[in-house]
């Protein structure tokens, strides 16, 4: 059998003929900072956006894809999410230049909230997709000097793919005005939380801090001597958090979240399947420079007030397929059997091709493998019959409202 | 009866003109958790070295190939039921599929147990 060729998220099964079609890898691979860490838990370490990052933990300590999925659908697994890119940009008018980048309303997002939002080109194409913070800071009042309290200087916290953030930063450096500055926090590590004991976790290291947070929410904590930017988001699907915690304090962090007995390392295996339940598209796979928001089912990243002002790159772009509709469409397809569809499988219905899976698995959670694609438009209705082709067999597949695994996020009351 | 190892992490035992195939502990615990195998039909002719089955784990597909050229008599239907029998017992209950063999020649080169333990521990 062949696995040493394989590189996680490019297709293992290859003939001879496709064993150097793994071309994505690159060829130094830089550590990250709990790379130690993960080594003396028995991680599993592949290439991953240019990182050595963990795929999963030893078996003998509770590790494995399954054993880590399911203990986060239970429990709360860490992720190290560190190879993310963590960026800043801070200025009188930040707000306004990241709108025409962004198709999301940034000027009215409050301090402390979160939106999820895509950088687009001028075609509408998906740069990346990201979650953009206002992280503008309070300034407490100072009675002698007669201050009162105010906001500092607006400033958005933006986070950003691994494997696109050079290519994002570049972007963002050639379209926002001079008068902003953004920062690249490379000396940040980002560690994820997540799992319905999150909270309970959480709460137990850092009394008070969930309870402060909902869902797409974030905060500043000084935990100590450690200062942590704390958001109630993530990738599973599950409540959890996020937090920034700069890289030299990051091993002693994980090692205290650890410590509660809710909380199990968790690798890139597990965040791969936990994600595709949840229905969260995965960039490079699911969501590219060819494909624009309205293909890709994530209109809710539009504002709507924004569709109609305008302003942002790829909007026109957007506009028509708003309009007009569009040819295809993200879809979730649900297979029967044990069999997996992979990424590239092609979708049929009856002797036509319909589409293409970018992402697809089988899911630990509901024992059946399940698939992300893209579809024709005619075709992407819930419950419609297809099939999947996989090793020359058609798969009886039907599309499936998303997500496959219920969100379980903590949106307060 | 002996048993043979390939470099590519599959397993033979064999038994006079008949052999059992499957893949090596190593093997599956580098693959992880295993959701299905797709095994040869019986009466297919498999070729040493030439893909035979496949094994798909959560994260991927993987190729088995056949360690010696030959002619398939059974497949492991257990695994149809419970294909993580290929993580739990890898080396015994967890076998892919039993053929003739149609040339012993084929067995020289395969390494043994202790051959096949320190190509493993050289990886």
């Amino acid at each position: 059998m062949d696995f040493d060729c394989a590189a996680f998220g490019a297709t293992m099964l290859a003939g001879p003929d496709m064993s150097d079609d793994t071309g994505d890898t690159p060829e130094t691979t830089e550590t990250l900072p709990l790379d130690a860490w993960h080594r003396q838990k028995g991680a599993r370490m592949v290439p991953f956006a240019g990182y050595d990052m963990p795929i999963q933990y030893n078996k003998d300590q509770g590790g494995g894809i399954v054993a880590e999925h399911d203990w986060t659908r239970d429990q709360a697994g860490l992720f190290d999410v560190s190879h993310m890119g963590q960026l800043m940009v801070t200025g009188e008018n930040a707000a306004a230049e990241l709108e025409k980048l962004l198709p999301g309303a940034i000027a009215s997002l409050k301090p402390g909230r979160v939106r999820y939002s895509l950088l687009l080109n001028d075609e509408g194409g998906i740069l990346d997709d990201l979650m953009v913070t206002n992280a503008t800071p309070w300034i407490e009042g100072d009675e002698e000097a007669s201050t009162e309290g105010h906001w500092g200087e607006p400033t958005y916290y933006v986070v950003v793919n691994g494997a696109m953030k050079w290519d994002d930063i570049a972007h963002l450096r050639e379209h926002l005005s001079d008068e902003v500055t953004l920062t690249h926090m490379d000396e940040q590590a980002l560690i994820a939380l997540q799992g319905p004991k999150a909270a309970t976790a959480l709460g137990r290291v850092m009394r008070g801090v969930p309870d402060d947070l909902v869902f797409m929410q974030s905060t500043l904590y000084q935990f100590g001597e450690w200062p942590l930017r704390i958001t109630r988001a993530g990738y599973t699907g599950e409540d959890g958090f996020e937090i920034s915690v700069p890289a030299e304090f990051v091993e002693s962090l994980a090692n205290r979240l650890c410590a509660e007995i809710e909380v199990r390392p968790a690798g890139l295996g597990a965040r791969d399947s936990l994600r595709l339940e949840a229905g969260l598209p995965l960039y490079g796979h699911d969501l590219t420079a060819e494909i624009d928001p309205v293909t890709a089912d994530l209109t809710f990243a539009l504002t709507k007030t924004r569709r109609e002002s305008g302003g942002w790159m790829g909007h026109s772009a957007c506009a028509v397929k708003l309009a007009d509709g569009c040819a295809d469409r993200r879809v979730g397809l649900v297979l029967e059997g044990r069999l997996p569809a992979r990424e590239g499988a092609i979708v049929y219905h009856g002797e036509d091709q319909v589409g293409r899976v970018t992402s697809g698995g089988f899911s630990p959670t509901l024992g059946h493998p399940i698939a992300m694609g893209y579809v024709m438009s005619d075709h992407a209705g819930e419950g419609t019959e297809l099939t999947v082709e996989v090793r020359n067999k058609r798969l009886p597949a039907k599309v499936a409202k998303l997500p496959f695994v219920p969100h379980r996020y903590h949106r307060g009351n | 009866m002996a048993r043979y190892f390939t470099e590519e992490h599959e397993w033979i035992d064999v038994d006079g003109d008949t052999a059992t195939v499957g893949i090596t502990d190593y093997a599956q615990e580098q693959l992880g958790d295993i959701v299905f195998v797709e095994l040869p039909d019986t009466g297919a002719q498999v070729a040493k070295g030439k893909d035979a089955a496949v094994v798909e784990s959560v994260k991927a597909a993987s190729d088995v190939y056949a360690p010696i050229t030959g002619e398939v008599t059974e497949a492991n239907q257990a695994l149809d039921e419970d294909p993580a029998l290929v993580n739990s017992s890898p080396e015994t209950d967890g076998w892919f599929f039993k053929l003739t063999i149609a040339d012993k020649g084929e067995l020289d080169g395969l390494m043994d147990e202790a051959a096949y333990k320190s190509f493993c521990d050289g990886l």
